[in-house]
């Protein structure tokens, strides 16, 4: 059940952020590996579509 | 008086970033207005509270930027809006510089082979399908989004769970892995002190202190603050937990939290009783009596778990003290009752930290009569206007009623600096309280920030013939970007007194307090 967690622990963290820049700024500060994604609201804003959209991609 | 509003179609930023573009336009002369948001309803809700929705705006979609000004002449509203795009720019070339930037969960996780956790704080409409994608494709999530419906928290959680991953959030705002530190934390020595935390402000407290006692953590698991809810029944907490307990590096584990529902302490009390090594837990104001016969250590505040949990780190006996520095409390209860003008009586506690408020307030209330607050701990003890304090008062200024439109005080110290200068004008107040939270995340200098309010405030009371009384503590450690010793310098500077710990610095308040009556 932990085993994955514990995984997690002994690595080296690499952290993929989706959202505010700010928090991959200070990960980098602090020598961890991050990338950023270029995100932002799917199919303008709309609800409906982008849930339609993403059924689409899975 | 002039008004422009622009829209930038199909142009997305970030909240944080925006919020501070329209903070550095709004203190450009002349300017008696700028608001700079994605449009979506809520941010629409702000601009019509400010005159500035205009239909254009209305119309737009979430993905376009609105930029709106309100300037005492034409020009100075075109320059502000020339402000805004320069500022704009300067993101794009200089925050963006060329690093790739994947558009897909899938070329992010090729670009990064290995990538083990995905830090998610995209806007609450959005955050479910995020988190559920990065937990497909075996990533642990820190969620920092906040209003995800508790529905899709208790959903992404069993998803975590039969995945076997780390699902901090949503509302996480505080996880320290493998001794890095994320989205609002500090830096904070390496050791063998575990954390499961419920309480982001809560963690910082805790941690801060472990550090400052020379100790370090092995892990801080962030839950989000409704992991501890009945619906939720602390299915992060419990996970956290078991993790800490087969982690060879950890040695003591500490659980913080408000008080949850009697049943999910009871849950999170069986699980505690099964594990061999010794866990401390402080779920703030709540039933001692729930803690009998558990194997469980009740701390009753936050700087009490940090303490127990370094003296069994230690292999020492905890001691309890209310003071770590006796004779000078003494000595500043001493001088400082002296010197008051007969009017002033009362303490005004203005926290940035919700649970550093909490704690506060708790051990206040032991000594007070009444305690008002935005957040009472008693429904008589609510301020009939949040706006105006009464006698003794204690605020959280993070709570909605200070933050609509505005970033929380501990990214932009300005709401509490605002309500440093409207209690100076209140003859009665002796002593100002608050709390001041370094780290990642948290503003460049607040302690800076607040000195400044202090020193003011200070003066005020002395050309009244009284004196203030401030008291303060510094929730960070020596390696955060602020730099604990020099933000308590600060401070001291201007004559505040710098406690420990906030719960120090409410029990030196609720002194002097008591020595006035």
């Amino acid at each position: 059940m932990e085993e994955k967690i514990l995984e997690l622990f002994g690595k080296k963290l690499k952290v993929i952020n989706i959202g505010l820049e700010s928090f991959a700024e200070s990960l980098k500060e602090e020598g961890v590996d991050v990338i950023q994604m270029d995100w932002e609201p799917p199919a303008g804003g709309d609800a409906e579509l982008a849930s339609l959209l993403d059924s689409l991609m899975d | 008086m002039a008004k422009k509003v622009v829209i930038d179609e199909n142009n997305y930023y970030d909240s944080v970033t925006l919020m501070s573009i329209s903070k550095d336009i709004k203190g450009m002369e002349g300017i008696t207005e700028a608001v700079v948001v994605m449009a979506t309803p809520h941010n629409k809700e702000l601009l019509e509270n400010v005159g500035l929705l205009t239909d254009e705006a209305d119309n737009a979609s979430p993905k376009d930027m609105v930029i709106a000004v309100e300037a005492d002449s034409d020009d100075l509203a075109e320059e502000a809006l020339a402000g805004v795009e320069e500022a704009l720019e300067a993101k794009a070339s200089g925050g963006g510089d060329d690093e790739y930037r994947p558009r897909t969960l899938d070329s992010a996780l090729d670009a990064m082979p290995g990538a083990n956790l995905a830090v998610i704080s995209v806007p609450g409409d959005y955050a479910k399908k995020e988190a559920e994608k990065a937990l497909n494709k075996g990533l642990h999530v820190m969620l920092f989004s906040d209003n995800v419906p508790v529905e899709e928290e208790i959903e992404l959680k069993e998803l975590a769970a039969e995945k076997g991953l780390l699902l901090m959030g949503p509302d996480c705002g505080t996880a320290v892995i493998n001794n890095k530190p994320l989205a609002f934390s500090n830096v904070v020595s390496e050791g063998n002190i575990g954390l499961v935390a419920a309480s982001g402000t809560g963690a910082q407290e805790v941690s801060t202190i472990i550090d400052k006692s020379g100790l370090g953590v092995s892990q801080v698991i962030g839950t989000g603050g409704r992991d501890l809810s009945t619906e939720v029944g602390g299915m992060e907490m419990l996970k956290g937990l078991k993790a800490l307990a087969a982690d060879d590096s950890t040695e003591v584990i500490v659980l913080v939290s408000k008080p949850p529902a009697d049943e999910v302490v009871k849950k999170i009390l069986a699980e505690v009783d099964k594990i061999e090594k010794p866990v401390v837990v402080n779920f703030l104001g709540g039933n001692e009596d729930l803690f009998e016969g558990s194997k469980a250590i009740y701390s009753s505040n936050l700087e009490e778990a940090a303490l127990r949990a370094v003296a069994l780190s230690e292999g020492n006996d905890y001691e309890a003290k209310d003071f770590t520095i006796p004779e000078e409390v003494a000595k500043i209860v001493e001088e400082e009752t002296a010197k008051y003008s007969d009017d002033q009586k009362y303490l005004r506690g203005l926290y940035t930290g919700g649970t550093l408020c909490d704690e506060s307030m708790l051990i206040l209330a032991d000594e007070l009569d009444a305690l008002y607050s935005n957040i009472p701990l008693k429904p008589e003890w609510a301020l009939e206007d949040n706006a105006k304090s009464q006698e003794n008062t204690a605020l959280d200024l993070g709570e909605d009623e200070f933050t609509k439109g505005r970033p929380h005080p501990m990214i932009e110290p300005y709401t509490r600096v605002e309500r440093v200068e409207v209690e100076a004008e209140d003859e009665e107040m002796a002593i100002l309280l608050a709390d001041v939270v370094l780290g990642y995340g948290s503003h460049e200098d607040p302690a800076g920030e607040l000195a400044e309010s202090i020193k003011d405030a200070k003066a005020k009371a002395e050309e009244r013939g009284g004196h203030l009384t401030t008291i303060v503590s510094v929730c960070g450690t020596d390696n955060d970007p602020q730099d604990l010793a020099e933000q308590t310098a600060k401070l001291e500077e201007v004559g505040a007194i710098v406690m420990p710990s906030n719960a120090q610095a409410a029990r030196l308040a609720a002194k002097i307090v008591q020595e006035i009556n």
